[in-house]
């Protein structure tokens, strides 16, 4: 958690599946490569679709936490 | 991880409002994960396509759909209407009810609109083809679907989906 620059923090609280992969990936197409996406949600199928997403497109899931009602995954934008 | 991407073909053929729903959220997942779609609407499928198409449930032909309120206390949301879908659907105005219901129900639960789902299906570059045979029967037209949207027949379909890694008929 040292240094990292978050540079946009996408929330889809209250979306559910498909949404909040959907728009990590819109959110993705808006940032730099290296920059690191914050994304809040409340589905809890976003934690291992997240996870999956993540292996599929190869972007690096930094960090997935699950802070009871929320989930807050951090990206970081490989390519 | 930058080799060919992976590719999803779908075979939409259901046009009620709940079947509405599986190929495009499944398109919009997939191709938020880098793969390439396709779905050919057929049969019923095809009017998803249409520029104004309006979705409706049928509990007639779903049995076992459970029938919620919208509206509430939590335990009477969550309680199971012992509706015999059955019978109900013989009155007048009860799809209509149900749709509603429906609609209501996914919006307070966050889930996208059909409409919405297929904007961003399009938005991103899903490939849409409509069954051709299925036009020529219902009688429907090129202009009435959107304008993202080809034409094509079996064929047009089996060559997309000969190299896809994931096929699926809905």
């Amino acid at each position: 958690m040292s240094d990292l620059k978050v540079v946009q923090t996408l929330d889809t609280s209250g979306l559910s599946c498909p949404l909040p992969v959907v728009k990590t990936k819109k959110a993705l197409n808006g940032i730099e490569v290296g920059d690191i996406l914050e994304m809040i949600a409340t589905d809890p199928g976003s934690i291992p679709d997240m996870e999956a997403w993540a292996r599929q497109t190869g972007h690096e899931l930094m960090e997935s936490h699950d802070e009871g009602e929320k989930f807050r995954f951090l990206i970081k934008k490989t390519h | 991880m930058e080799n060919k991407p992976k590719k999803l073909a779908l075979i939409s053929s259901q046009g009620t409002l709940d079947w509405a729903y599986p190929p495009f959220i499944l398109a919009t997942a997939a191709a938020a994960m880098d793969w390439e779609v396709g779905i050919f609407f057929t049969f019923y499928g095809l009017p998803l396509l249409k520029k104004d198409f309006k979705a409706t449930v049928s509990p007639a032909s779903n049995p076992a759909m459970p029938m919620k309120m919208p509206f509430g206390p939590e335990g009477f949301k969550n309680f199971n209407w012992p509706m015999p879908n059955m019978l109900m659907s013989n009155v007048p105005g009860f799809e209509a009810m149900a749709t509603s219901m429906m609609k209501k129900t996914f919006k307070d639960k966050g889930v996208a609109t059909v409409e919405e789902l297929r904007d961003m299906a399009v938005e991103m570059d899903v490939k849409m083809i409509g069954c051709q045979m299925t036009m020529d029967v219902f009688g429907f037209k090129k202009e009435e679907f959107i304008d993202e949207a080809e034409i094509g027949g079996a064929a047009t379909f089996l060559e997309f989906a000969s190299d896809a890694n994931v096929s699926l008929f809905v």
